[in-house]
């Protein structure tokens, strides 16, 4: 009988393995527990002993290749009667390889024969209807190999490029990105509230100032002295988000996006609740300029508490950002720009200088009345600026 | 639950390949359950090596360069890309079965990561993982490699934890052939002074506690 060889699962969050190395060739008799070939995955090479005894039939996967956990890999011919076992010492599973299924219009009739409880689970998990599968168990049974060799024609079957699409790699910081990115959405529970602030006293005070200085430095220092008042804003979840960790520090991180699209970094201010405005202004435009010259110094990356992005440089209203982990909160300014607004003394209705500042909080720790009530206080600070601390 | 013992040996400077042939050996005295769980710590002389999935390009240096300076190469079976080692760099070789309780490989090299932030930690040093890509980083720069071998749940190679390594050596490689990312060593960001020793002695401990083994110490052993 032959006896299907898949590629192990080496450990619970691993999805794919490569395989680097067949120890035997087609038709070369392999005994039990001899090494069949090896696999590397995440800096780890694990040579996988065969199953059973007996002669290898076919190669599935070569040399180079990456396949999904319990992919078939290669079918060995038993020389004897060897039973399939679930599962050997390094987890390679072996199956009874398919059966032709019935033919004829038993294929028709409604299914009569159960899934197991494990195939069951399976299938819900995968999201994937077992009456749609044609099963290659005893009398047609759907196994649980089956719906993972469907889950994986699912990935195969990628629509090949349209014509003149190009296809690339990519690079190591986009992926870093990528994972930190979708790791965070899976992580935190994101929840967002927008603030419209008045920029007019800001204005004023920054214009006069010589030299003029930034609205972000403006604005950091508004969110630095918040934090002071609403602590929670700058605290860190840790251990599975069950302990919470009050941070000394404020350490504010500016997102800055680098040139040509390669990414973005975000240096971070380091004790920024003892600096002015001033010294901020002065910070900030420092960290930015090495961030797209690529001259941080490792420690100018860590350590942040809280973040600020300003993607209203770019001319956006107002974002929804993620939050940088392991971070509570992130502030998110969106385009300063004169817009018609209520004068609640007069009734009038005048231009002003204005901005919505978006907060993205983590709901697992913050509620929305204290996003909002740390949210008044940096309206307040900003509005009602104190021009003592320039 | 008190844990299951663990040989630490101590073995100083040893040449690349004859540290192949010991950890080879032990290897399958350990599948055959002769000998307990050990951990090798040493340092090798200047040798570049390149993992299973290694690209020969990512050896920047030509031939001659290398030879000039007295650096072997050598192709091993281990994961990971193109590493270098040499003095200073405190290399960690568990030869230790992951049965029962412990198949998982990506647990496995977390874990060794856990062991290498901790003892940075111990020096003041904060250090962490990136997701995505395996060994131990202070911002985008890497204090620990990491390349693994396991071989029916017993594991060989390790980690390459750098102390008081030479940086410059580095520059003849794309360390695991990541280009924009650079190497550092517990020296450079300790406040006070480190040898490769003192951090042996540290790193024990925490390996102790991080796999939940009991020490048998044995040092300097030929």
């Amino acid at each position: 009988m032959a006896t299907n060889v898949l590629m192990p699962q080496l450990g619970e969050s691993i999805v794919e393995g490569t395989i680097v190395r067949w120890n035997k060739q087609v038709g070369e008799v392999v005994n039990r527990d001899e090494p069949l070939f090896e696999v590397s995955t995440d800096k780890v090479d694990a040579e996988i002993p065969a199953p059973i005894g007996g002669v290898l039939i076919d190669v599935r996967v070569k040399v180079g290749e990456t396949v999904p956990v319990n992919s078939v890999v290669a079918v060995l011919g038993a020389s004897g009667d060897d039973l399939a076992e679930p599962m050997s010492d390094t987890g390679t599973m072996v199956e009874s390889s398919a059966a032709t299924r019935p033919s004829g219009d038993q294929q028709k009739q409604p299914r009569k024969i159960g899934l197991s409880p494990v195939v069951r689970k399976l299938a819900r998990e995968k999201g994937i209807d077992p009456d749609q599968i044609v099963g290659t168990g005893t009398g047609g049974r759907v196994t649980k190999e089956d719906i993972l060799s469907h889950v994986a024609a699912e990935v195969d079957n990628a629509p090949p490029l349209p014509p003149g699409a190009r296809s690339e790699p990519l690079s190591a910081m986009r992926r870093g990105i990528a994972e930190h990115m979708s790791s965070s959405l899976r992580t935190s529970a994101h929840a967002h509230t927008v603030f419209d602030v008045d920029f007019e006293v800001v204005e004023r005070l920054r214009t006069e100032h010589k030299p003029k200085l930034t609205y972000l430095s403006f604005i950091a220092r508004a969110v630095v002295d918040a934090l002071g008042e609403v602590p929670i804003v700058n605290a860190a979840l840790r251990n599975n988000g069950t302990e919470v960790v009050y941070q000394p520090e404020v350490n504010v991180g500016i997102a800055v996006a680098l040139d040509d699209a390669e990414g973005l970094i975000v240096p971070v201010i380091k004790d920024a609740a003892t600096q002015k405005v001033s010294d901020l202004s002065q910070s900030i435009a420092d960290l930015a300029k090495r961030a797209r010259e690529k001259k941080l110094k490792p420690d100018e990356v860590q350590r942040g508490t809280f973040t600020i992005t300003n993607p209203g440089a770019f001319g956006s209203i107002f974002g929804l950002p993620i939050i940088h982990q392991p971070q509570a909160a992130i502030l998110c300014v969106g385009t300063i720009e004169r817009r018609p607004a209520v004068n609640t003394d007069s009734g009038e209705i005048e231009a002003r200088l204005k901005s919505y500042l978006t907060l993205g909080f983590d709901h697992r720790l913050i509620d929305g009345a204290i996003a909002d009530r740390f949210m008044v206080q940096v309206k307040a600070n900003l509005e009602n600026f104190d021009p003592e601390v320039l | 639950m008190s844990g299951r013992l663990l040989k630490v040996r101590r073995l100083g400077v040893v040449g690349f390949a004859e540290a192949l042939e010991l950890q080879q050996r032990l290897v399958v005295s350990r599948q055959q359950d002769h000998i307990v769980d050990e951990l090798l710590l040493l340092e090798h002389p200047p040798v570049i090596t390149l993992g299973v999935s290694s690209k020969r390009d990512n050896v920047l240096a030509s031939p001659g360069v290398l030879a000039d300076r007295g650096i072997e190469v050598h192709e091993t079976r281990r994961g990971g890309d193109v590493t270098f080692h040499g003095p200073g760099q405190l290399v960690g070789y568990p030869i230790m079965s992951l049965k029962p309780d412990r198949c998982d490989l990506h647990r496995y090299v977390r874990d060794l990561e856990e062991v290498v932030v901790r003892t940075a930690a111990s020096f003041d040093v904060r250090s962490t993982r990136i997701a995505g890509f395996t060994g131990v980083w202070v911002g985008t720069e890497k204090l620990a490699a990491i390349g693994v071998r396991l071989s029916r749940w017993v594991t060989s190679h390790g980690f390459a934890f750098n102390v008081t390594t030479r940086l410059d050596d580095f520059s003849l490689i794309r360390p695991c052939g990541l280009r924009g990312y650079g190497v550092t060593s517990l020296e450079q960001l300790a406040a006070t002074k480190v040898s490769v020793q003192a951090v042996a002695d540290v790193l024990t401990d925490h390996f102790a506690s991080v796999f939940d083994r009991e020490l048998v110490l044995e040092r300097y052993e030929d």
